[in-house]
C-alpha cells in the first residue's frame, strides 16, 4: 500500500467512527489542537482517558457489587466518566453515561448494573477502534506521510 | 519556535506603534491559572490556552489554586503578586472538596485577586447555576466539553480588559453586566428582553463604551475557523443576542 492509499484509508475509517457515533465533533476539535510542535496530543489524551476510564470502571464494578449501594458514589463515577468521555468526544460512552446516571436516580441496582455493561462495551469498542486509527497513523508517518487534516477535507 | 513567533511580533509593533494604527502587542503573555480534578481535561484546556499563546499554570483542586496565589489558610500572603500575575482563573465548577462556586467567592474576597477575572466551565447548562456564578463575579460560564472558539473569546475581551486606560471601562463593564443579569435574575426562570443592556432605567448606559451586548457581536475569534454557532455557544452570548436580535 502506498502513501496515498494509507492517507484514503485512514480517511474512509475515521468518517466511519464519526457516522457510526464513536466519536463527535470534540474529537476533530482535539485533532485540530494537533501539529509539528505537538504531534502526539491526541494519542496523549486518549491514553489518559482509557487509564481513567479503567480505573473508573473498575470503581464502578466493585460498588455496584457492595450489599448496600451508595449511589452518590456510582453517580459521582460515572459524571466522571461522562465528563472525561465528552471531552475526548467519545460519543457512545457518553450517552451510555448519561443513561447509567438516570438509573443512579431512580437508585435502580439492576438497572445500573446493566448500565455498566454497557458502558464497558462501549468503552472496549471505541478503545478498538482508536487503536487502529493510531495504528494506521504511525503506519502513514512511516511511510514519509502526513495524517490527513479532516477540516480540509470538508468532513 | 515559540521565542521566534515572540521575537518577530514584537518587532513588529515597535514598528507599527509609531504610526499608532494598530493596539501595541504586549510582549507578555498572558497567564492562565486553569483549575479541573480531571486530568484529561487539564490536559485539554492546558493544550486549548497554550495554542491560543498563554502562559498555563494548571492544578487540580481549589485548594491547590488558593496555595498557588498565596491565599490559603496555612500560608501568610507572602506572595509578590507582581511577580505572580495571574491574569484569568479558570475553573471547572464540579470538584471535590472546593467547589469553583467556592473558590470564585474565595477569589472575589481577596482584596488582592478579586479583580482577576474568574471564568467557570460546567458540563452542565443548569440557568441557575450560571446565574449564581455570575452574581457572585464571575466573569463567563463555559459549557463543557471546552473548544477553541470558547478560550479564544475569552482571551478576546481579557486581553480589552488588561490593556492600560482601560480598567475604567472594564469596571463599568463588568458593573453593567452584574446590573443588566441582577434584573433578568428577578424575572423566573427565562431572562426578559427587556433586561438588556440598553434598558433606559439602567444608570450606567453609556453608547460610546464597548458595552457587554457587543461581545456577542464580535467575532469570537479573528484567525481561527469559526462556525457560525459559535458566538452561540456561550450561556452568556446567547442571551446577549436575543436581547441584540
Amino acid at each position: 500500500m502506498d502513501v496515498g492509499q494509507m492517507r484514503r484509508q485512514w480517511v474512509e475509517y475515521t468518517k466511519s467512527l464519526f457516522m457510526e457515533g464513536f466519536l463527535d465533533s470534540q474529537f476533530e476539535q482535539l485533532q485540530q489542537l494537533q501539529d509539528e510542535s505537538n504531534p502526539d496530543f491526541v494519542v496523549e489524551v486518549v491514553s489518559l482517558f482509557f487509564e481513567d476510564s479503567e480505573r473508573l470502571l473498575n470503581d464502578l464494578t466493585r460498588a455496584l457489587d457492595q450489599p448496600s449501594v451508595d449511589f452518590k458514589l456510582v453517580d459521582s463515577y460515572v459524571h466522571q466518566l461522562k465528563g472525561s468521555s465528552s471531552s475526548i468526544g467519545a460519543s457512545r460512552v457518553k450517552n451510555a453515561c448519561i443513561a447509567f446516571r438516570n438509573f443512579c436516580e431512580e437508585q435502580n441496582v439492576e438497572g445500573c448494573r446493566r448500565c455498566l455493561q454497557q458502558v464497558k462495551q462501549e468503552n472496549l469498542l471505541v478503545k478498538n477502534k482508536l487503536e487502529t486509527l493510531f495504528r494506521m497513523e504511525q503506519q502513514i508517518v512511516a511511510a514519509g506521510g502526513s495524517i490527513p487534516n479532516m477540516e480540509q477535507i470538508g468532513f | 519556535m515559540a521565542r521566534n513567533g515572540f521575537t518577530s511580533r514584537r518587532r513588529r509593533s515597535e514598528k507599527i506603534d509609531a504610526f499608532d494604527l494598530t493596539p501595541p502587542d504586549h510582549s507578555q503573555e498572558v497567564h492562565v491559572l486553569a483549575v479541573d480534578d480531571s486530568i484529561i481535561d487539564r490536559k485539554v484546556i492546558e493544550r486549548l490556552l497554550r495554542i491560543s499563546c498563554c502562559k498555563v499554570t494548571a492544578v487540580d483542586s481549589g485548594r491547590r489554586a488558593l496555595q498557588f496565589l498565596g491565599l490559603d489558610d496555612e500560608k501568610s500572603s507572602s506572595v509578590d503578586f507582581d511577580t505572580l500575575k495571574v491574569d484569568l482563573i479558570i475553573t471547572d465548577y464540579c470538584m471535590p472538596g472546593m467547589t469553583g462556586y467556592e473558590l470564585l467567592k474565595k477569589i472575589k474576597e481577596s482584596s488582592t485577586f478579586k479583580e482577576i477575572p474568574v471564568v467557570i466551565m460546567s458540563s452542565e447548562n443548569i440557568m441557575a447555576r450560571i446565574d449564581r456564578c455570575l452574581e457572585e463575579g464571575a466573569e463567563d460560564f463555559i459549557v463543557k466539553p471546552v473548544k477553541l472558539a470558547d478560550v479564544q473569546r475569552i482571551k478576546d475581551y481579557m486581553a480589552r480588559e488588561t490593556k492600560p486606560g482601560n480598567d475604567q471601562e472594564s469596571g463599568i463593564n463588568k458593573r453593567k453586566l452584574r446590573d443588566s443579569f441582577d434584573m433578568s435574575s428577578v424575572s423566573p426562570p427565562s431572562i426578559s428582553p427587556s433586561s438588556s443592556s440598553s434598558s433606559p432605567s439602567s444608570p450606567l448606559s453609556s453608547p460610546s463604551s464597548p458595552t457587554p451586548s457587543s461581545r456577542s457581536t464580535l467575532p469570537s475569534s479573528l484567525s481561527a475557523p469559526s462556525s457560525p454557532t459559535n458566538s452561540l455557544d456561550s450561556p452568556i452570548t446567547r442571551l446577549k443576542m436575543t436581547n441584540t436580535d
